[in-house]
């Protein structure tokens, strides 16, 4: 299965980013192969409506989950609506950290926005 | 003769100088056959109507047009997520999800849907409302609901409904700040009025409210409210006084400090029933707006210096 996790910097070893529709990169990982790739987050400088855009794109890379620090709720019902789960990364420091404590089940899956989001038009 | 009231911080007066404008120039007459037209354009506060009690007998609801997605036609392609600049729809697997809050209702999506499966719906956002004052001011106003976001189709609908011939004598209040909805109010306008006052916060945000005027070219004048010199606050008028001479801004009117005005305000009565020796000055301030209507006031462009 594909996760992706948001990340400060284009790597495996980067410093998770808290925000979802913010947040600087995207670490796809393959978690059968443990191939990783980082994509920019084409929503970071959206004026509005960023975690609809940045949910968007997580569904276009196919992927089956997401891990943050935080889900606004234009984000979640796309996330949702896409069939995508949601965790929180909580005291991980980075994706490497995020990755080996999502296999070993220690993450909480999201059932709610975390926030009341930010930005409206 | 279109003449908009700005100020750019909140609480200077606009709406004061406003109301009085009107029921000065309305009573002496303007010119014109038809009774002044008075809009509100602080649609996310309104209060003129506390000062000119207008008796509303006409309104109407307004809004944009939102997506609407028929599933039974959508095949998923995601072409009108790609135009939506707002990220105002989302398509996410097998589902398109549209996010009202952030459509700005542009209809770009509509239109560029290959299987036509994208119809419109009115998305109600305020109300517009019109009536006349007992002072014989023809008064409108839009009023945006509360948790809308988004002032700025309130403001159009409002200017488009009430608009008429040219040459009608109009006065708009706008909003506070320097944002879109300040600049669809006094867009179109013939001159732009600012209300200032003498305290740092009030010349800062006169600097930006200049070069709104300066950037949509409308002739602009200032009108100095709580002036005093006799105040601690009389310093910082001669700042104020020495910034509108360097930018080539005219000071058309200043309007005494006194807790006789700031109480009959909180009492919901306007400038000129408090203080009727003003009506002289609220015309003449009107004659010099006048005169001054497309040739001579221009604020430079060497105002833009703000922090």
């Amino acid at each position: 299965m594909k996760l992706i996790i948001t990340a400060a910097s284009p790597g495996i070893d980067a410093p998770v980013d808290p925000r979802f529709g913010r947040g600087a990169h995207f670490i796809v990982v393959d978690l059968d192969t443990m191939e990783w790739q980082a994509l920019p987050n084409p929503a970071m400088n959206a004026h509005g409506g960023a975690g609809t855009r940045a949910a968007q794109f997580v569904t276009d890379q196919k992927c089956s989950a997401v891990i943050s620090g935080d889900f606004g709720p234009n984000a979640f019902d796309a996330l949702t609506a896409a069939g995508i789960s949601m965790y929180l990364f909580g005291s991980c420091h980075t994706v490497q950290e995020a990755i080996q404590s999502f296999k070993m089940g220690q993450l909480e899956q999201l059932t709610s926005p975390t926030g009341t989001g930010k930005m409206h038009r | 003769m279109i003449i908009a009231v700005a100020s750019g911080k909140g609480g200077t007066g606009k709406t004061t100088v406003a109301t009085s404008l009107a029921l000065s120039i309305n009573q002496a007459g303007h010119g014109e056959s038809d009774p002044l037209l008075f809009l509100d354009c602080d649609v996310e506060a309104p209060n003129a109507h506390l000062f000119l009690k207008p008796d509303f007998n006409q309104n109407q609801a307004v809004g944009i047009l939102i997506p609407q997605v028929d599933e039974s036609l959508c095949t998923h392609c995601g072409k009108c997520a790609e135009v939506c600049q707002y990220h105002a729809i989302a398509v996410l697997g097998k589902k398109t999800l549209v996010f009202p809050q952030l459509c700005h209702g542009c209809g770009s999506c509509t239109l560029t849907c290959p299987e036509k499966a994208i119809s419109e719906t009115l998305d109600v956002l305020g109300v517009l409302e019109r009536g006349f004052t007992p002072s014989g001011v023809d008064f409108a106003r839009g009023v945006l609901n509360v948790g809308e976001p988004m002032a700025v189709p309130v403001i159009r609908q409002l200017k488009k409904w009430t608009a008429s011939q040219p040459g009608r004598v109009v006065i708009v209040d706008a909003s506070p700040g320097t944002s879109c909805p300040v600049v669809e109010a006094v867009r179109g306008a013939d001159f732009l009025l600012l209300v200032t006052e003498p305290t740092p916060f009030g010349l800062h945000d006169l600097k930006l409210a200049a070069q709104v005027a300066s950037e949509l070219q409308i002739p602009a004048g200032v009108v100095l409210n709580r002036y005093n010199n006799h105040s601690p606050s009389s310093e910082f008028t001669t700042v104020v006084e020495a910034y509108c001479r360097d930018v080539g801004l005219p000071i058309l009117m200043r309007i005494p400090f006194e807790r006789e005005i700031a109480e009959g305000i909180a009492r919901g009565k306007t400038l000129v029933e408090i203080r009727p020796e003003l009506i002289p000055q609220f015309r003449e301030l009107y004659r010099q707006m006048s005169l001054d209507n497309g040739s001579g006031i221009q604020v430079k462009s060497s105002s833009s210096n703000v922090g």
